[in-house]
């Protein structure tokens, strides 16, 4: 019926308002929102998401585009999964913070080639030097001299725990 | 029958020919712009002892004589993505630039949609399209792997394809990286020899005319189409540009790619196509000890906006 307010479509890309007052779908995430959430969890400005398009399809999954779309949209795939919505606590994909996490200030942690060898594979393991906030993390490793991001770990009681997906874990042999 | 016997008239030295055939490639990555340089990849080889070779005719090319393209770090962090080298090479032909809306019409699983991202710097709209769902979880895990922004993923038969999902209705540049029989990629998976059939052939053609088709039309005046396959089949060919030049506003032009080819074939088995076929190229293995390949590109015909011709016509 015509006076019903939008609900969310789980078939078809949305992309996501502005702001709370654009907001005409419950429960949808907005832009400025997503970008607030970015910078206060991990230091990433907005300047650098300027230019991308937030969309969300199913329940509470936004992608992120750099590419002309209409909106809705009914295709497979637009840009990339970026950020899980819907939930107490929000999660970053794995993707997400490969593309972006170099920007992050804050909750990162570096580890150790042992250690970034056990994340990637998929293992928990303690961590009870982390003295930071709880939650998801950005797990880094150093390669040839640089910091770079390898995914999203969920630190609590001392304990690192991996959320690699399956698809994504990976066996490798540890750096000398 | 052994298809390759089929194409001993076409090449120079039949005993280099069929020599290079039999001998295995060893495997490929492609450095991912979006995500590192081509020396980043090498420290972080380096650093964790992976042996690599460079690829004499393109710096983003590593070889790994031993295998195992995903067991690495740089592949983890989507850096390197495992290609054939002579996949690379649709890319290099239809030379995306940033901004631009570009269609993959067959992209699964996505070696190329990546490449032609990377190329346009992850700006503008690549529409990478396949009509097999299936493949198209292959091509959705490479592309968030290897952190592709402006890829939009499509689930259509590309031979009807339609624009109106999209937010434009034409494209700047289309690659038909066509279903082929597949001969060429038998350095790798020598099985497609034993699985090889002239039925499948002239089947595949007609749905390589199709798609073909469809890009051209589907792409503006002045635009670029590259059409490439993995056969040596002049019927996959030469005789798949011999249609669609008869059918289609379009023609072949010249194009440099960083290796030695040959020029496409006018005729075979009694039938003659079109003099500008020789435009196209021909890879074949004893050449650059690669596998197989055939690359060509058109520009399509039609009423050119004074702002809309890129200059290809030269290229």
């Amino acid at each position: 019926m015509s006076d019903d307010a939008p609900t969310n479509d789980g078939q078809q890309f949305d992309r996501l308002p502005e702001t709370p007052a654009d907001r005409e779908v419950e429960g949808r995430a907005n832009r400025a929102e997503v970008l607030d959430w970015f910078e206060e969890r991990f230091g990433i400005g907005e300047e650098v998401f300027q230019g991308y398009s937030f969309w969300e399809k199913g329940a509470g999954k936004v992608w992120i585009f750099n590419g002309e779309a209409t909106d809705p949209s009914e295709v497979e795939a637009i840009g990339m999964t970026f950020l899980r919505t819907r939930q107490e606590h929000w999660k970053p994909t794995g993707r997400a913070v490969s593309r972006f996490g170099a920007h992050a200030t804050k909750n990162v942690v570096e580890l150790d080639p042992a250690q970034a060898a056990r994340f990637a594979a998929g293992d928990d393991q303690d961590l009870p030097e982390w003295d930071g906030d709880w939650g998801y993390l950005i797990a880094t490793h150093e390669v040839a001299g640089e910091s770079v991001p390898i995914g999203v770990g969920l630190y609590l009681y001392d304990e690192l725990r991996s959320v690699v997906p399956k698809g994504s874990q990976a066996d490798l042999p540890v750096a000398e | 029958m052994n298809p390759l016997d089929r194409y001993e008239s076409l090449v120079d030295d039949v005993d280099a020919f069929r020599a290079a055939c039999d001998r295995p490639l060893p495997s490929v990555v492609r450095t991912n712009g979006i995500a590192a340089t081509p020396t980043r990849v090498r420290e972080a080889f380096d650093e964790s002892g992976v042996a690599y070779e460079p690829v004499g005719w393109h710096d983003g090319l590593f070889r790994l004589p031993d295998g195992n393209p995903g067991g690495n770090w740089p592949y983890v962090h989507g850096w390197t993505h495992g290609q054939e080298e002579v996949s690379v090479l649709p890319t290099l032909a239809l030379d995306p630039e940033p901004g631009e809306r570009v269609w993959d019409a067959c992209a699964a699983p996505g070696s190329k949609t990546t490449q032609i991202a990377d190329a346009m710097d992850d700006e503008g709209t690549v529409v990478a399209n396949d009509n097999n769902l299936g493949r198209l979880s292959a091509l959705r895990h490479n592309a968030e792997r290897l952190g592709i922004t402006n890829a939009i993923v499509t689930n259509q038969d590309a031979r009807n394809f339609s624009t109106k999902p999209l937010a434009f209705d034409e494209f700047d540049r289309a690659l038909v990286d066509a279903p082929c029989s597949c001969e060429g990629t038998c350095r790798k998976n020598p099985d497609v020899l034993d699985q090889w059939t002239l039925d499948h052939v002239h089947a595949v053609a007609g749905i390589q005319k199709g798609v073909l088709a469809r890009a051209v039309q589907a792409t503006r005046p002045g635009g670029v189409v590259v059409y490439s396959t993995c056969t040596f089949a002049p019927e996959e060919n030469e005789a798949v540009l011999d249609h669609v030049l008869a059918n289609e506003e379009c023609e072949l032009v010249d194009f440099d790619l960083p290796l030695e080819t040959d020029p496409g074939v006018t005729e075979w088995e009694g039938e003659t196509y079109d003099e500008s076929v020789t435009r196209a190229q021909r890879v074949y293995p004893h050449r650059n000890d690669t596998g197989g390949f055939f690359c060509a590109k058109l520009r399509v015909g039609g009423e050119v906006g004074e702002s809309a011709d890129d200059g290809e016509v030269a290229a």
